[in-house]
């Protein structure tokens, strides 16, 4: 979905405010926040995509006037009631009442869970492929960030199959497909005034990308784009 | 704006959750001791000491260097350090010409086994907004001025690898043991926003 948890690449949120001397939680219910929702997920009652996907559809003036563990509690919340593992009225009468949210968890895409099906476990791309990724809009769960949708890269490594969290939010088969290290330059991202020495890295699942075809574009091929260091 | 810092009034989180647990304790969902165990991990056990072993070890072992490169997970799982988000672990190396940024703009993806618990600005909405866009405008916040001429790499960590990031050995330190090394390292040089300052000049006493 295209919500507010997507945020690479907006402006408008002001400095990076640190802390000095930071604990790891800062309130005894932050540590069981965080245990609770991981034991829950240990233990299977819902996936950790799942998870995400609920964090994403807290309503997004919610979502930002929120702390990190309140949003949390929320997913945590919705997807006990969305399951049934816990009822909404059970809550509220121990004095937890859920916040709804935003809309409910779409159903599993029958196109995209065909799509990743069909998709070969056997990699499609290999490392120096240029992809362009898809420009795909689902109401659902997805890992392709809106900044680096219809954009071109270069593959740089195929990190090996996982579990494709778009069907896997919505109690879709597990689909596993190839992902990819893909190297986007930061001017084709953000435009020609961008610096043309810095560069994103983002792992994407191969249902996010097309293959470009191989055009003739003058100087382009020659020059390599991954001198220094390693990755 | 909360999500960029941290609201210190207390909210209805605290009661919520413990109503929530009591609940879940009730019908037997989850264990309270259980949940003892993962807050302990994470508040004594799991941080970024982890990392700095790592990133010295690196440094004082060229063959351990090459297998870090190479698999993360297997070459940290050698110092006995594995765990939740740290299966799918990927060490990028700053250099002189190169330097690296981690930043996971959908969520909070961070590697717990070697950094422990991300602070509150890695999941800043600050943060995680302009890591991507202007990397070099948001270092210079953090202090770090970087030459023009250095390549920035931004690891935005979307899938199942989570990244860590060796930093440069400072200069001074040929001396130093792979102990005393490792007190050098900080958590924000392994994010990538810092790097580490050269070690004070002893005392002659």
């Amino acid at each position: 979905m295209n919500g507010i948890h997507d945020m690479g690449g907006m402006d408008g949120f002001g400095p990076v405010v640190r802390e000095k001397d930071e604990p790891v939680f800062h309130a005894g219910w932050e540590g069981r926040m965080f245990a609770i929702a991981n034991l829950l997920i240990g233990q299977g009652y819902f996936n950790v995509d799942e998870f995400r996907h609920a964090i994403e559809r807290i309503p997004a003036p919610r979502y930002l006037n929120s702390t990190y563990y309140e949003r949390w509690l929320d997913a945590v919340q919705t997807l006990l009631a969305e399951k049934g593992v816990v009822t909404r009225d059970e809550m509220e009468r121990r004095g937890a009442a859920p916040h709804p949210p935003s809309q409910p968890a779409a159903a599993l895409d029958k196109t995209a869970a065909k799509r990743a099906q069909t998709a070969r476990v056997r990699a499609k791309f290999r490392p120096g492929d240029r992809v362009i990724t898809r420009n795909l809009n689902p109401l659902g769960h997805i890992r392709l960030a809106r900044y680096t949708r219809a954009h071109r890269g270069v593959i740089r490594r195929d990190r090996g199959a996982y579990v494709l969290p778009d069907t896997n939010a919505h109690g879709g088969p597990p689909c596993r497909q190839h992902v990819y290290s893909v190297e986007f330059k930061a001017t084709e991202l953000w435009g020609p005034e961008a610096p043309q020495n810095e560069r994103v890295y983002i792992d994407l699942w191969e249902d996010y990308l097309a293959p470009v075809p191989k055009a003739p574009v003058r100087g382009r091929q020659k020059k390599s784009t991954h001198k220094g260091g390693r990755i | 704006m909360a999500g960029n810092g941290h609201r210190t009034i207390p909210t209805g989180a605290a009661l919520r959750v413990k109503a929530l647990e009591a609940l879940l304790e009730e019908k037997g969902l989850v264990d309270p001791q259980a949940l003892d165990a993962i807050v302990d991990t994470y508040e004594t056990r799991v941080g970024p000491r982890n990392g700095a072993r790592v990133v010295a070890k690196a440094w004082t072992d060229p063959a351990f260097r090459k297998r870090l490169l190479a698999d993360a997970t297997a070459a940290v799982a050698e110092l006995g350090i594995a765990g939740p988000e740290g299966e799918h672990l990927v060490a990028v190396e700053n250099t002189p010409r190169v330097h690296n940024l981690i930043v996971c703009t959908l969520c909070s993806c961070y590697p717990w086994p070697v950094l422990g618990l991300p602070p509150v600005w890695y999941k800043s909405f600050a943060y995680r907004s302009r890591a991507v866009r202007d990397p070099r405008g948001l270092l210079r916040e953090f202090g770090l001025e970087l030459p023009d001429d250095v390549e920035i790499r931004v690891w935005d960590a979307s899938a199942e690898q989570r990244y860590m990031v060796i930093p440069e050995r400072p200069a001074g330190t040929a001396d130093m043991s792979e102990e005393e090394l490792a007190e050098l390292v900080t958590r924000d040089s392994m994010v990538g926003v810092a790097k580490i300052a050269p070690p004070a000049r002893r005392s002659s006493r």
